[in-house]
């Protein structure tokens, strides 16, 4: 067995833009896949030495603990303005938001259609797992019609508790929006093209082309009370119908660039 | 330099730019909007950063994020829009990064109006936001004094990585009076220990305001009161009018300091004994100032455009030793000197006990000022 542990056998690893922390995230949660991509994309674009990260409140208010960049912990919402502050001064370094549904859609909108309706020359990944994580699962701005959460437990009812937000569809109506997509964890094939929109939006904020957003459908099995292959499916068959996947915003000088 | 005419809101903004502000953010509200316009025009085509954002909360958390590179940072607002920035004032003090923020007081609560106000005394030298935290806050009384007091301000938010409160009313904010402003200054950035600005051949940084271990939390709460002790011993600014021979003093701080000291200066010229104590800091405040004048005179007079806020202060380092008077003025009502003088000249001939409440005597008085 020992002579297969050699550096030619290698075929995965841990990518060294990740510190060492094991992450506290839930059995199943899609939160570690999407850190793993922006850390592959960060150290495949050798930007870990330039790069700071904003935080959110959530489940992903630790997300410093496990990148090897410069990191600060945003306010509830607030991490787009505080990306900006921190892009208007290092203009050269590489500044990302890592959000979910509630801080960004909820409690941080102005935050984020400000920073989009600007231009705002940063990168934000917006994980959508249509419920509040880190709280116990209370409805979010996300949560789909008839989904029962903790804070909506017959079911979201449209009547009286009104409908989600589309967040990609919304920001791509911004003229200041460059790159707006949304994009899957549910697969392999899904979180490919994750990762490649990712490294799109990071090579948008590099040639200064503008404000940059993937938005990731997630699951959340603890808080669907599903296991996690359960919430794949779940995510597969209720998630996408309502959040299509898709390119909503490409500006002209960013499919010109031909990333 | 050579003195010119320029407003307040202007001239703090101009100030600020020559001792190396690096980058504004803000929104519009009166009576400070001059700052953010002449921020507008100066930063860009001086090549540093200037946004006006959304909302107060986008301003005060744009800050946050350049305070947290290192930059040299302010904003400014006024009433309103100072509440609505305690969330990210209070993380900002959490984080132990510096800025400076201009606070020009209009008369509330509520919505209130636009008129000069010292309403919000209690709202930023106590704090304001949540947690265990205190801003430091100097309070000039002139134009010339709040431009001299800019570079103090940063100085001083960098020294004790904290909040600086420049804290003025609409009158400072928007009258003119002739001022000599500081030269420019070229930009330094300060290459700080806990700056985040890429981990370029270092270990990273993370800056946070998030203590999950009570324990840890309380090591911050304790190192913040540590810096705020320090600046309590070494800070402490004031002003002195005709202290040595007072029999009493009017305490009073910005506007109202420098309306009582035209008082004062009326009330010596009929033979009163009457001086003037303006506290500079209001927080840290001098405590220990006004309990050594408590030993030399036998009343205080304080007088504010607020309901007794730093009375409150006054009452504390005076600790019941002598009578202590107040006049204010709410609502953005701003004194006549002659309201004051009235004020003096009763205090001069009354005869005082240390034990009445001089909110209640004061309101009694009001009832006949203010119908």
């Amino acid at each position: 067995m020992a002579t297969l542990m050699v550096p030619e056998n290698l075929v995965y690893e841990r990518p060294h833009a990740f510190t060492d922390a094991p992450t506290h995230y839930c059995p199943g949660c899609t939160h570690g896949v999407a850190h793993r991509l922006i850390a592959e994309v960060l150290e495949e674009m050798n930007l870990t030495e330039r790069t700071i990260g904003v935080a959110p409140v959530g489940c992903a208010v630790f997300a410093y603990n496990y990148f090897d960049t410069d990191f600060v912990e945003a306010a509830h919402g607030r991490a787009p303005a505080m990306a900006t502050g921190i892009k208007r001064c290092l203009p050269d370094h590489i500044v990302f938001t890592y959000q979910g549904d509630g801080d960004l859609a909820s409690i941080g909108m102005g935050e984020i259609v400000h920073a989009a309706a600007r231009g705002e020359n940063i990168t934000v990944i917006f994980i959508n797992n249509a419920n509040y994580g880190m709280t116990g699962g209370q409805m979010a701005p996300t949560t789909l019609p008839g989904m029962k959460t903790t804070s909506s437990p017959d079911g979201r009812d449209v009547e009286t508790q009104g409908y989600p937000i589309r967040m990609a569809e919304m920001l791509a109506t911004l003229d200041g929006a460059g790159y707006v997509v949304r994009r899957s964890l549910h697969d392999p094939a899904n979180i490919r093209k994750a990762k490649k929109a990712i490294r799109t939006a990071f090579e948008v904020q590099e040639r200064k082309l503008g404000f940059s957003m993937v938005e990731l459908l997630s699951t959340c099995p603890s808080n669907w009370n599903l296991t996690p292959v359960e919430s794949l499916k779940w995510l597969e068959e209720h998630m996408i119908p309502f959040f299509p996947l898709g390119d909503y915003k490409v500006a002209p000088a960013i499919a010109a660039a031909k990333i | 330099m050579a003195r010119e005419l320029w407003e307040g809101n202007q001239a703090i903004a101009e100030a600020a730019i020559r001792v190396g502000l690096e980058a504004y953010f803000g929104y519009p509200i009166t009576p400070q909007n001059e700052i953010l316009e002449w921020m507008s025009k100066r930063l860009p085509e001086l090549g540093r950063a200037f946004v006006q954002a959304e909302a107060e909360l986008g301003a005060i958390n744009m800050v946050y994020g350049a305070a947290c590179t290192g930059a040299r940072v302010m904003t400014s607002s006024s009433s309103p829009g100072i509440s609505l920035m305690m969330e990210g004032l209070s993380y900002i003090a959490g984080t132990e990064v510096p800025m400076v923020l201009v606070n020009v007081m209009r008369g509330g609560p509520g919505l209130g109006n636009i008129a000069p106000s010292q309403a919000d005394y209690n709202q930023i030298c106590k704090g304001g936001g949540h947690g265990d935290y205190h801003p430091i806050v100097l309070a000039p009384a002139s134009i010339q004094e709040a431009v001299d007091l800019m570079p103090v301000a940063f100085d001083l938010a960098e020294k004790y990585l904290n909040i600086c409160c420049l804290l003025i009313d609409g009158s400072i904010g928007q009258m003119m009076e002739p001022v000599e402003l500081p030269e420019m200054r070229p930009v330094v950035r300060k290459d700080y220990p806990w700056a985040v600005n890429g981990a370029k051949g270092r270990p990273r940084r993370i800056l946070t305001s998030i203590y999950l271990d009570p324990p840890e939390e309380e090591k911050t709460n304790l190192r913040l009161l540590k810096r705020w002790q320090e600046a309590q011993e070494k800070e402490i600014r004031y002003k002195e009018y005709f202290i040595e021979d007072a029999e009493f003093i009017v305490i009073g701080f910005g506007t109202a300091g420098r309306v009582a000291l035209s008082a004062v200066r009326a009330a010596r010229a009929q033979g009163i004994k009457v001086g003037l104590f303006r506290p500079i800091t209001v927080a840290p405040f001098p405590y220990k100032r006004v309990a050594e004048l408590a030993q030399q005179v036998s009343a205080f007079l304080v007088t504010e455009m607020n309901a007794g806020q730093m009375l409150e202060d006054v009452r504390l380092a005076v600790n019941g030793s002598v009578p202590i008077e107040f006049y204010g003025r709410l609502g953005g009502v701003v004194p006549f000197p002659d309201e004051i003088l009235s004020e003096i000249q009763r205090v001069a001939k009354a005869k005082l006990s240390a034990d009445a409440d001089p909110v209640a005597n004061w309101m009694k008085r009001m009832e006949m000022v203010a119908r």
